[in-house]
């Protein structure tokens, strides 16, 4: 078991044909990752990669009973590209597009709210469940089958606390990159619900950064949640200066509550072990199960 | 992105935000000019720069007279404004902007910016206006308004409404105030910007509302979308170094310590620079070179990091998830012979064809110190940078 996406969970992807979606299918198809198809407007019913190419969403849905997409599409045609998969139903969305516009994550946000759909994104690695599903364009090796969940903004941070868990030997139910940018598909509550929810996942890894108050809302939750399972929290940032953006569109501090010192003081208070180093993210992890187990 | 006062007044004024008269001069003679134009009693002369905290750091001159005007343009002019925002080194005033001044009665605070939590638009208001808002939130909890729009929708008159009266404003105050607000909400969602603040918002003694300093910055995401915000970017308000990097779509931000960073991905970037501190060294900067990097953008990013002076070692991060290691380590060894490696460098790389990437950076007979992971790295370069010193 795991969150979100498993060995069954039929995959296609939008933008299909195109430089990032050729590199990153054929990753995912040589990872095991079940996928089905892909979207390319206009090249429907040609093959690539071995699969069908589809014109639309709908007709890639009723062909092959795909329940899950990967967007890779430049962000002007993002939002078009993710209301499509919401309007075919698609339950698990994620879009990997850097440079989406925040007013259009707006509203595709308040076309999530009256949907079955649940995005991850944008502008993240994606989600990937080890030696089952890979979902997106992190390295596949440095991930292991195993017990923790991940959840990160930064990808690239999402691929150290995956390392490191393998490093150490325990490995990973699913790792979840829920992006850099201010407004979100999914945000901590929402896949730290799913991580304490699920059966197969013993401990939970929660990468944050500066820039709004995320992890702030995590934090009250993880306090108010009945389910408790030990949490491992890190935020990066503590060395930025306030007021500059730091790449992520998300990473600035422009109020209360979002700076890594902030940050840190809240998930400590909710019971959260803070690893002092980004590169303590495995050993910590492995103190923290000891402790629970003992 | 950010923008002059003088050009985001323009922009609301097209929104039917009441602002005052008033024009943009480079020098004294201009400045005369619209003196003139403008009718009296009162003037103010105000930097333009972007920066807030100008009224403290004596870049806002109220003047009496239009010699009075032209003496303040031509002392604010080509001096260096220093504010608790630019930094102790200042910005200097190439524009003033010389508009009318208002018989105030009273100054009020409104703000709309994106909400970060739902995605749609949180309306901040206050009675406390021309101040700092920050301190206001933090002393005088009480004294601020909140509203949060729902994602995707624009406002409604009945919610301007319930602001206008929380803020005590009197009857024939209100429609104008309900319109105001209304207009600053369709100009945030047009132009999708970030923010628009207007502080003060001052009623005037005659029972008008004039929007007398405006501050708004905008979705650099969505600019491709409203090329005539995009020609307001000034690029003298800019770092020369990260003017060149965002040439390059780079993301880079100048620090003041003085060991170079060089990571993909922004959250990776700022753990590089916090487990840099961890190990008692300073980053020099925060440089995200962003997923889809070639190894030519690789060898500028480097580049650029090498031509600050401040920088005596580098630290290279790399974890290639879209990014591979191959086209990196390229990138790497282009760059450093070209500039000749006089300072200590360090590499870490992990990720996609990282076996590659490596075999590259070996076999280039370079002196590259490699590192196999994070702590390793950063201890490896503060221990070689603070060895030198």
């Amino acid at each position: 078991m795991s969150i979100l996406v498993n060995k069954a969970t039929k995959v296609i992807c939008q933008g299909f044909t195109g430089t990032q979606g050729t590199f990153h299918s054929q990753q995912a198809i040589e990872y095991g990752t079940n996928m089905v198809g892909g979207v390319t407007p206009g090249k429907g019913g040609s093959q690539h990669l071995g699969l069908p190419v589809f014109n639309t969403v709908l007709e890639a849905r009723a062909k092959t009973g795909c329940d899950a997409s990967i967007i890779y599409v430049p962000p002007i045609y993002a939002m078009d590209s993710i209301m499509e998969a919401i309007d075919a139903g698609i339950e698990v969305i994620v879009a990997v597009t850097d440079g989406v516009p925040v007013q259009d994550m707006a509203r595709i946000k308040k076309e999530l709210k009256y949907s079955k759909s649940r995005m991850i994104g944008p502008n993240c690695p994606g989600v990937i469940t080890p030696d089952e599903c890979k979902m997106g364009i992190m390295p596949g090796y440095v991930h292991k089958p195993g017990r923790i969940g991940i959840v990160s903004r930064s990808g690239t941070l999402s691929y150290e606390a995956a390392t490191q868990t393998t490093a150490v030997g325990i490995g990973q139910s699913t790792v979840v990159g829920i992006g850099g940018d201010p407004v979100n598909g999914s945000n901590f509550v929402d896949i730290l619900e799913l991580f304490l929810a699920d059966d197969h996942t013993d401990a939970i890894i929660m990468i944050g950064e500066i820039g709004g108050t995320p992890e702030i809302d995590a934090a009250e939750f993880l306090k108010r949640s009945k389910r408790k399972k030990p949490v491992v929290g890190f935020s990066a940032g503590r060395a930025a200066p306030p007021g500059r953006r730091m790449g992520h569109a998300g990473a600035i501090v422009s109020g209360g509550g979002e700076s890594a010192a902030e940050k840190i003081e809240a998930l400590r208070s909710a019971g959260i072990i803070i690893t002092p180093s980004p590169a303590e993210l495995g050993s910590t992890m492995l103190q923290a199960l000891g402790k629970a187990a003992a | 992105m950010n923008i002059h006062e003088y050009q985001a007044k323009q922009l609301l004024r097209r929104y039917g935000v009441p602002v005052p008269r008033g024009d943009v001069a480079h020098n004294p003679a201009e400045a005369e000019t619209i003196a003139e134009e403008l009718d009296g009693p009162v003037w103010v002369v105000k930097a333009q720069i972007h920066a807030g905290g100008r009224g403290k750091a004596g870049g806002v001159k109220i003047c009496r007279s239009v010699k009075e005007v032209v003496a303040s343009a031509d002392k604010m002019l080509g001096s260096r404004l220093v504010t608790h925002q630019t930094g102790p080194q200042g910005k200097e005033v190439k524009k003033v902007y010389i508009e009318q001044g208002s018989d105030i009665a009273r100054e009020l605070y409104v703000a709309q910016l994106i909400d970060r939590a739902t995605g749609g638009v949180a309306v901040i208001a206050s009675t406390e206006g021309g101040m700092d808002i920050e301190e206001v939130a933090e002393n005088h909890p009480d004294k601020i308004i909140r509203l949060s729009l729902p994602p995707a929708t624009p406002m409604r008159a009945f919610q301007a409404r319930n602001i206008a009266f929380q803020l005590d404003l009197k009857e024939r105050e209100v429609h104008k105030f309900v319109r105001l607000l209304m207009a600053m909400n369709k100009a945030f969602r047009d132009l999708d910007a970030t923010l628009v603040e207007i502080n003060p918002l001052v009623v005037t003694k005659s029972n008008r509302l004039i929007a007398l300093d405006c501050k708004m910055t905008f979705d650099e995401n969505a600019l491709f979308r409203h090329h005539d915000v995009m020609e307001m970017r000034d690029v003298d308000e800019m770092d020369p170094l990260e003017l060149e990097a965002s040439r390059h779509d780079l993301n880079y931000v100048k620090l003041e310590g003085d060991i170079g960073c060089m990571v993909n991905g922004a959250g990776l970037a700022m753990a590089t620079m916090d487990i840099i501190q961890h190990y008692g060294g300073e980053p020099a900067n925060f440089m995200d070179i962003a997923g889809a990097a070639t190894k030519e953008r690789v060898a500028c990013a480097f580049k650029l990091i090498f031509n600050d002076p401040g920088v005596k070692g580098i630290l290279v991060n790399v974890f290639g998830g879209m990014m591979r290691c191959n086209s990196i380590a390229e990138g790497i060894v282009g760059a450093a012979r070209e500039v000749g490696l006089d300072r200590p460098l360090v590499v870490r790389l992990e990720g996609t064809n990282v076996e590659l990437g490596r075999k590259i950076l070996q076999e280039s007979g370079l002196p590259i110190i490699t590192a196999t992971t994070l702590s390793d790295a950063a201890g490896k370069i503060v221990h070689a940078v603070q060895g030198r010193a």
